[in-house]
């Protein structure tokens, strides 16, 4: 239990009493039966598989349809702890979109000796067909989605940028659309800021961005892998509540110069198309050859100004694990001023001091592939076998380069209804930015990912976690 | 519109359809085997050609057998027709062209998928059988509601309706031709109590027992039978009305997208010849004939339509 002590508890402060965000859910979580609500958590269930909210989970083909655990307690922050966030986001956003335009152009932050060039030059997500080509808007993160963990009342930390195609933001919408159905009566007592206007915002945001080809209304696509893809759910639907057609690399071509659709009346050109496809399978002409996903030609259109790709190819060099380390120089060069959300503390595996330490601390360490994503090839050192340290430990002494590693974080516990009543469990919070011209766009929200194992510190649903919804609270 | 997506539309329609026919043709053999004291293997060879599947049958059994049979034709995975596959099938399109349907249709449409899967998960009892192909055709029932109820009657509407007629029609085309020798003149006026069971069984494999009463009274012929199936245009699974919906649609769309197609002259044509064809004309050039000319008709006409509406590039 006294290790319990040290993890910051977001529902109950000093001596068990609620924190001011969670009075009012706590009082009316009292004043209910939880037989009822594990009934309503249920229900939810059933809901998810009939709307078809299903995720892939690769490598696993009988249980190819699986649904992300729904935990039907809210994860609330106050209107000042969300103001707060937002202005550290919306400054880190600022920042990567400087950074990348200055690493495709002048690249005066390598000559400044802020950032070394061989953590550019010899990394696969830096994409020298990029350079030199400023993007429609000079906007290269079209969607960021920050991943973030708390450990204190004050203290949160940005744990990934996700500046590439973050997933997720349809489990933000459909988890509020739950809710509401569930609990109508807890939206009147209590003022939440709405997110269901995110793909208005998304549409918006991207329309601004139409490239100097545009004429007219833009005219806007999402593109997606296909309906095998582990997001295709998430594919279709912001396709559709936006308004814009889903289109496969099979129903796109360049014709007169314009990436168009084969649609029932002829080709019809794209003006913003909003790709959830990997940089590397976007063009088998200029990337992967074997690529069937994108479409043979498009970054030709792309530099001479026919169509905007959201997010821009190339944006990976930003949330690269091994430039994250940089963010707080990278934030300080740009903004000129102090990053307003912290670090993570990382020690690059490249660093022989650094490596030293990291091998020295296997069990204490969070240690993470560069390029990895998912939770997938990553070492939780204290929830390690000795065995499965042992054998990570020979993986990192054959490619330090390929490592980073971060102390293991105290993350904050929101609870979650369990059978006996509110369990406290480890959550981050990823919140989504839309960036236009026009501006940063944050929506009040996000998805809340939550361990529901008791004790676990991995959030990733391919690896056991849940998903809550995320509640900003009006003034 | 995207010509996938209005390809996903008509292959969504047309494989709920055919689930929805294949559950009929079931429900009717299995009946027959019921109310007939010889053998009923025959029978089965019959609805197993009808469902066009009795080659894709045989290549995995020896002889027809009644449960083989039925299972083939509900749960086989080998058979690209069989109930499950299809409503599998036409639930993959239909994520395909998840945008272009109403949050009711997909609903409902992956709701059917869950249900028949569940319901299929193992060879189904004879005592069980009534209740699954009864959950089958409900279940098709509801995303037919839905799409009636909440759709647009827009371009989306009408490629769904032009696959849905289409294989209704090839599946009534399928039974007439599988049973034409029932129909015969010659044979008719026999007119003995294993000919009623026959003529009766038709009519439940295209669900219009009671329709055809209401119609006809209890004065069941082999003619009237086959003009009620060719021509009706009453009859929401004659070849007449099919054929004139799936026109319709299409008219419709040459005026949303102001372009007539090739398809549009043949399904006129096609309209065209059944207006002006008698039954008696029907039975004078053989019934067979006609059938197979039906049938080759369709198959062009959506050939043309998957051309003229680039579905596949």
């Amino acid at each position: 239990m006294t290790k319990q002590a040290t993890f910051f508890d977001e529902l109950l402060g000093t001596d068990n009493v609620p924190r001011s965000p969670y009075s009012n859910y706590h009082e009316w979580f009292e004043s209910e039966d939880i037989a009822r609500l594990r009934k309503k958590s249920s229900e939810a269930e059933g809901f998810f598989r009939r709307t078809g909210i299903t995720f892939n989970v690769y490598g696993q083909e009988e249980a190819d349809e699986r649904l992300i655990p729904f935990d039907v307690v809210p994860r609330i922050l106050s209107s000042r702890e969300w103001g707060r966030l937002q202005r550290g986001i919306e400054q880190r956003v600022r920042a990567i979109n400087a950074f990348l335009y200055d690493i495709y152009h002048r690249r005066e932050i390598l000559r400044a000796g802020r950032v070394p060039v061989e953590l550019i030059e010899g990394n696969d997500a830096f994409l020298p067909q990029m350079v030199g080509v400023s993007p429609p808007g000079d906007v290269y993160t079209h969607i960021v989605g920050t991943d973030l963990v708390r450990t204190g009342e004050d203290q949160f930390y940005v744990l990934e940028d996700n500046a590439r195609t973050p997933s997720g933001v349809s489990y933000m919408l459909e988890n509020r659309e739950t809710m509401l159905q569930m609990f109508p009566e807890l939206f009147n007592k209590i003022r939440v800021r709405p997110v269901q206007d995110y793909p208005t915002r998304l549409s918006r945001s991207l329309a601004a961005c139409a490239p100097r080809a545009c004429s007219g209304k833009p005219v806007l696509a999402v593109l997606t892998p296909g309906i095998h893809n582990s997001a295709y759910y998430e594919h279709s639907f912001l396709a559709d509540n936006m308004g814009a057609e889903l289109v496969e690399g099979s129903d796109l071509r360049v014709v007169d110069g314009r990436i168009a659709m084969r649609t029932t009346e002829g080709y019809k050109a794209i003006d913003v198309l909003y790709r959830r496809v990997d940089d590397d399978f976007l063009d088998p002409l200029n990337f992967r050859p074997d690529s069937v996903l994108g479409v043979p030609g498009i970054m030709d259109v792309y530099r001479a100004g026919g169509i905007t790709i959201a997010n821009a190819p190339g944006t990976g060099i930003a949330d690269d694990k091994a430039i994250y380390s940089y963010m707080p120089d990278i934030i300080e060069f740009y903004t000129g001023e102090k990053a307003i959300l912290q670090n993570v503390p990382t020690f690059r595996c490249s660093e022989p001091d650094s490596l030293a330490y990291v091998l020295d601390n296997l069990s204490e360490l969070v240690v993470k592939e560069v390029h990895g994503s998912g939770g997938y090839g990553m070492l939780v050192g204290p929830a390690a076998s000795k065995k499965e340290i042992a054998a990570f430990r020979a993986k990192l002494e054959a490619k330090p380069a390929n490592y980073i590693a971060q102390p293991t974080l105290a993350l904050s516990t929101v609870p979650i209804l369990s059978k006996a009543g509110l369990a406290p469990r480890h959550v981050d919070l990823r919140p989504f930015v839309l960036v236009s011209p026009k501006g940063i766009d944050l929506t009040p929200g996000g998805l809340t990912r939550v361990a529901l194992k008791a004790g676990s510190l991995v959030v990733n649903s391919s690896q056991g976690g849940g998903t809550k919804d995320t509640w900003v609270l009006e003034d | 519109m995207l010509g996938k997506t209005a390809g996903g539309l008509y292959w969504m329609y047309r494989y709920m359809e055919r689930s929805e026919n294949t559950s009929r043709l079931i429900e009717a053999g299995f009946r027959i085997a019921l109310t007939r004291a010889a053998t009923s293997d025959d029978e089965w060879s019959s609805v197993l050609e009808a469902a066009g599947v009795r080659e894709a049958y045989l290549a995995r059994h020896d002889q027809f057998e009644q449960s083989a049979a039925i299972d083939f034709m509900l749960r086989d995975k080998s058979n690209p027709s069989s109930v499950l596959n299809t409503i599998e099938a036409a639930r993959n399109n239909a994520r395909l062209v998840r945008t272009a349907l109403s949050r009711d249709v997909w609903e409902a449409t992956n709701d059917l998928y869950l249900q028949v899967k569940a319901a299929l998960a193992r060879p189904v009892r004879d005592r069980d059988l009534p209740e699954v192909l009864n959950l089958i055709r409900q279940q098709n029932a509801l995303v037919r509601g839905s799409t009636h109820g909440t759709m647009l009657r827009n371009d989306i509407f009408n490629f769904a309706r032009v696959g849905t007629f289409l294989e209704r029609a090839d599946s009534t085309a399928r039974i007439l031709d599988v049973k034409y020798y029932v129909l015969l003149p010659s044979i008719s006026q026999i007119g003995s109590a294993l000919d009623n069971v026959q003529w009766e069984n038709i009519l439940r494999s295209v669900g219009a027992q009671s329709s055809f009463r209401w119609l006809y009274g209890t004065d069941v012929n082999a003619m009237g039978i086959a003009e009620f199936l060719i021509l009706d245009r009453r009859m929401p699974r004659s070849l007449t009305f099919c054929a004139s919906k799936a026109a319709g649609n299409l008219a419709y769309l040459e005026k949303e997208y102001g372009t007539r197609h090739p398809c549009h002259d043949q399904a006129d044509a096609l309209v065209g010849r059944l207006s002006a064809t008698t039954i008696d004309e029907v039975f004078d050039n053989g019934l067979h004939e006609f059938v197979l000319d039906f049938l080759s008709d369709t198959s062009k006409l959506g050939a043309s339509i998957e051309t003229d509406y680039r579905f596949n590039g």
